[in-house]
This record gives structure tokens, sequence and C-alpha cells, in this order.
């Protein structure tokens, strides 16, 4: 069956999210893996949405993180700071994020291009709940287009904590231990983070994708695993249902 | 001149600063009581008025706003609206998950200064070049939070202390650019960031329901409006309705925001659009492009703030039009008809 990136993307994300977790999603393509995840693979994955919204029954894709879809057959209408204390206390195993710069480390830059704080060249909007997230949730994912510009170890601002300088460094900061990225599922590859050095390692190549074409669009050396495989393509019922359930309208899957 | 209410003010302390950002609202708990003791109505009146007299008295130019809701969900856009037409200046903003507030503020160029969570964007519907402009070309003095750690700095406003100890922002330019402090714990010795108590001058909500004495309810999530409520000295509350006193006695288990928080209460239907109202009517995704799009030509964005805003007298004539009754009951049907 015929696939674009961002549905070979999504489905690859939504096999990552096992039944009885919960996850904080956002807008867009990880709304779009927890519903596919929840209707294929996981029915009790529990979703969270920052603004307050609880285990929905998504009819669907919010437009918006606090939107009445967020909480649409809900288990709970509550508060952000109720889904923040869950994510502070530990209760959250997933998140997703994405913005405009990632360095080998997983740190993400969803603040603002340029070199002066004070006359930013571009301002974007900042964490939002990002930095909480990736501070609190034990494991952090990120969907992401894959080019130089955007993995790049010249990042502008650390607006949310990856593994900042490498192993040690988020528990030296005083960030709750055992938490932090965990996979990186790009248009390219699947990636992971090194044990020992908390970088950036290709764990999984998409059909017909090499890893010349891979370095090419990092702008920052790989680490690679040692028994690199090659990525599982959507399933044609993920395909299926991705397209006739999840997102009929095309907004995220249409945007390739 | 913006006053910096910062660690740096004060000498007594063994702190330094871990951010380099400025705390644009005093944290101190004990001026909070002193204000709250004075200025908080305990007497049980009505306070409905309208959303002219509402912004004129308690709105002053250089006051510090903190907007309920979710940046294009549950927002009191009537009174955004009249801040613009009465000129408002220099205002200061928690920038809390705003979207189409802060676009609708940065039209006016009605702030000068911002704690900026999530600012300028719309979330998936794009970036608000006005907003942009307000940081990009220097007009607005920001210090950096999450989301989280504004919704922390209203809760320890609301529990009457002047900060609160948490655990994001480290190691980040977040923190840097931020106001916390670093700051040990004195039972496990490990790291936290203290995070100053934020008073608001003004908090502004949209709620579903309201009587005369502005005894609030909200339907579905709550946002950090029930913090924002405690934390303001001033609170102005918009309802979808007035109900009798009667109702809100009836169901006092819905009641969030109890009246001696309230200081005024407008009524204004379909007072959260263009923004979704949980319950009652979605958003509108047509009329938030048109403002996106405007703001790409300094002409076009003049053109619609004149059609929308200063042309009109009030939210009601605003309503007729972007298409009356007719429009608002279609974005009425696709909140409530989502599965036919």
């Amino acid at each position: 069956m015929e696939y674009n990136q961002m549905e070979l993307m999504i489905s690859l994300a939504s096999r990552y999210l096992e039944d009885d977790s919960v996850v904080v999603v956002g807008t867009g393509a990880p709304c779009a893996a927890a519903m596919l995840a929840q209707r294929l693979y996981s029915p009790k994955l529990m979703i969270l949405f920052e603004a307050g919204g609880m285990g929905p029954m998504l009819p669907s894709m919010p437009i918006s993180v606090g939107d009445s879809r967020t909480f649409y057959k809900g288990l709970a209408a509550s508060s952000m700071l109720d889904i923040m204390e869950a994510c502070q206390r530990g209760m959250v195993d997933y998140t997703f994020l994405g913005g405009a710069q990632i360095d080998r480390y997983g740190n993400i830059n969803s603040t603002m291009i340029g070199s002066e704080y004070s006359s930013p060249k571009v301002r974007f909007p900042g964490s939002g709940g990002a930095n909480d997230l990736a501070s609190f949730c034990w494991k952090t994912m990120m969907i992401t287009p894959q080019d130089p510009q955007r993995f790049t170890d010249n990042i502008d601002f650390i607006t949310s904590p990856g593994y900042l300088t490498g192993l040690g460094a988020r528990e030296e900061a005083g960030l709750p231990p055992g938490s932090g990225p965990y996979k990186v599922i790009t248009n390219l590859c699947i990636i992971g983070f090194d044990e020992e050095t908390k970088q950036m390692k290709v764990e999984s190549m998409h059909p017909g994708v090499s890893k010349v074409k891979v370095e090419k669009n990092t702008g920052f050396p790989l680490l690679w695993a040692d028994n690199l495989i090659e990525s599982e393509p959507p399933r044609p019922n993920e395909l299926k249902i991705l397209r006739e359930e999840v997102d009929p309208y095309l907004y995220v899957i249409g945007r390739d | 001149m913006v006053k910096d209410y910062g660690l740096k003010q004060l000498k007594n302390t063994k702190y330094s600063p871990t951010g380099s950002g400025m705390v644009f609202c005093d944290p101190d708990a004990d001026k909070a009581r002193e204000y709250f003791q004075k200025q908080k109505p305990r007497k049980m009146t009505d306070k409905t008025t309208t959303i002219k007299e509402a912004v004129s008295n308690q709105i002053n130019d250089g006051d510090y706003l903190g907007v309920g809701g979710f940046g294009s969900n549950r927002i009191p856009t009537a009174v955004l609206h009249e801040i613009l037409r009465q000129g408002k200046k220099n205002l200061g903003l928690s920038g809390h998950t705003m979207t189409h507030d802060f676009q609708i503020l940065s039209a006016g160029e009605c702030f000068d200064r911002c704690d900026a969570a999530y600012v300028v964007g719309l979330e998936a519907r794009g970036l608000s070049k006005s907003a942009r402009k307000m940081f990009e070309e220097g007009k607005v003095k920001a210090t950096e939070w999450t989301n989280a750690s504004l919704a922390w700095r209203y809760k320890a406003a609301a529990m009457g202390v002047s900060f609160l100890p948490v655990r994001c922002m480290k190691g980040t330019n977040t923190e840097d650019y931020s106001a916390g402090v670093e700051m040990e714990c004195p039972f496990t010795g490990k790291k936290y960031l203290a995070v100053p108590a934020l008073f608001p001058d003004a908090g502004i909500i949209h709620v579903h329901r309201a009587d005369v004495y502005g005894n609030s309810q909200i339907d579905g999530i709550t946002v950090s409006d029930n913090d924002l409520a405690r934390a303001s000295k001033k609170l102005i509350i918009t309802t979808e309705q007035l109900v009798p006193n009667e109702y809100i006695r009836r169901h006092p288990d819905k009641t969030s925001i109890p009246y001696y928080l309230v200081d005024t209460v407008i009524e204004v239907p379909f007072g959260s659009y263009p923004g979704n109202m949980p319950y009652k009517y979605f958003s509108d995704e047509e009329h938030l492009k048109e403002w996106l799009n405007a703001e790409t030509n300094p002409e076009t964005l003049k053109a619609l703030l004149n059609r929308f805003i200063y042309s009109v007298s009030d939210f009601q004539e605003y309503l007729s039009k972007i298409g009356g009754t007719k429009r608002l009951a279609e974005l009425r049907q696709q909140e409530v008809l989502v599965e036919k």
C-alpha cells in the first residue's frame, strides 16, 4: 500500500504506546498517533491533554489542546495543574514534543531563532507546557521531519531539556532522575539515545533510506546501533484507520 | 519604566538569581493580604455592570492582566475588544497559553511586558504576525516561564504564599531567562526552582453561569482559572448567562469562584466567540483564519480591526457582523452534534 511520510511517522509512533500506559499529547501528529494506538493496539491507553482533558473518546482531532474535544466523553474534565502535577509526581509514561531545532542530546528549541533574546529574528510560542512535560514525563518522544537546519548542535535556545550536556546532566540540574528523551521518529529513521553518552543513536532506517541520506540531513555526527534494522512500513490496518477514523479530513496526514 | 520585583532588589538573602528575567508583579504575600483585607468586597451586592464600565473602572493603563481560559477556549473576548477600544496602554500580560487573546492585545499594542509561557502562536493554526512583531521589534519586555510554572505562580498567590518550589525549567535557557531562583530542599537537599507568586492587578475570566453577586460556575476543564481567580487583585467575570442565586444554591458543588473573589460581573452571551465554549459552541475557525491572514499586511489588519472592533459599539454588534445568529447556530451545532 502507498503511504506518505506523515502516515509512516504516525504509524511507527503509535506502536510504542502500550496498553494501560499514560500519555500526554498535543494536537497534530502526536494526537493522531495516540488515537491510532487507542483504536488498534492499546484500547486502555490513557490520553491526557495539558489544559485538563483526561481520557476522552476523541471523536476527531482537537484543534487546540484545550478545546472541548479533549474531554469529549472523557473520564474527567480537570485542570492544567492536575495534569502537570500528575507528570511531576511520576504518573505519566509518555509525551510527545516538537520544535524548530533539536540537538544531539535531544534538547529542543521552540522559543526563538537569533542571538538576541530581547529582539529575536523569529519569535516562536515558547515552552507552553513542553518544558514541563520534557522535565517530568518518563519518556519523551518526538515526531519530526529531519533536515540539517532542524537537527543541529547550534541550537539558538534550549526551551525544553533533553539530556542537556550528556550522561548525568539532567540529574545534576535537578530534574527527576530516570526521565528524558526516548525516541525521535523522523521521516528517515528512528533514533534512540546511547546509554553511555546520551547522544542520538540511529536504531532503525525507513525503507529505501541510506545512511548517507540520514547523515546529510543531520547537522551533527550520529551514532549508529550495531543491530541497525529496517523500520516496518505502515500496516494496511494502520493506514485504513488513520485515513478513515483518525484523520478523515487529512488535517495532519495531508500535510506531507 | 518597568518595575522589577525580582530577587536582585533584595539585600538580605542568601540566594542569588538563577534567571535573568524580571518579576513584573510584587510577590509579597503580606502586601497582598493587606490589599485583600482592604480592597476586596465582602459584601454580597449586585455587581453587574457593562463591559464599558468594567474596563474603564477596573483596568488602568499599566495594569498587569491574567486572562482566563486557554487562548482560544473560554476566553473573555468582549473585555479584550473593549481594552482596544478604550486604548489601554502599557499593560502587563501573563502569557499562560495566550493565543487569540494575545493576538487581539498585540494588534492594539496594548502591552509592554509579558511573562511568556505560550505566546504568539495559535497552536496548530499558525503564528500571529502582530504578536511576533511585539517581540521581534523589541516592544515588549519578556520573562520566560512554562505553562505549569505560571499556573503554579497563580497557585502560590492563591495559597497566600510568596513562592513555590518546582522541578521544571531546570538546566535550560527557559530557566536562564526566567526569574526563578534555585534553592535547596531543606528536607532532602535536592535542587528546586523557586518561582514567585503572581498576583495580577486584574484577572478576566469568562464562565458558563454566574449570579449577580459573582458566584460563578465553569463547565468542562477549568484550566488555571480557579487559581487565577484567587490570585487576582481585581476580578472581572463575564458570563454566558446570569442565573438566579437560587440556581447557584441548588448546585453549590459546581461553584468554583465564590462571590467574594469577584469585583464585577457582565452577562455576555457567546462571550468566548470566536473561541470555543465547552458544551455551548465551537471555535469559529474561519474567523480565526481571517485574523491570521489579515495580519500579513498592515492595511488589511487595520481594516479588520476597524470592521470588528473600532467601528462597533459593543460585542453584540461584533456578533452581528460575523454572521449573527445564523453563524452562531452553526457553531453551536459543531459543538453539540459531534456525532449527529
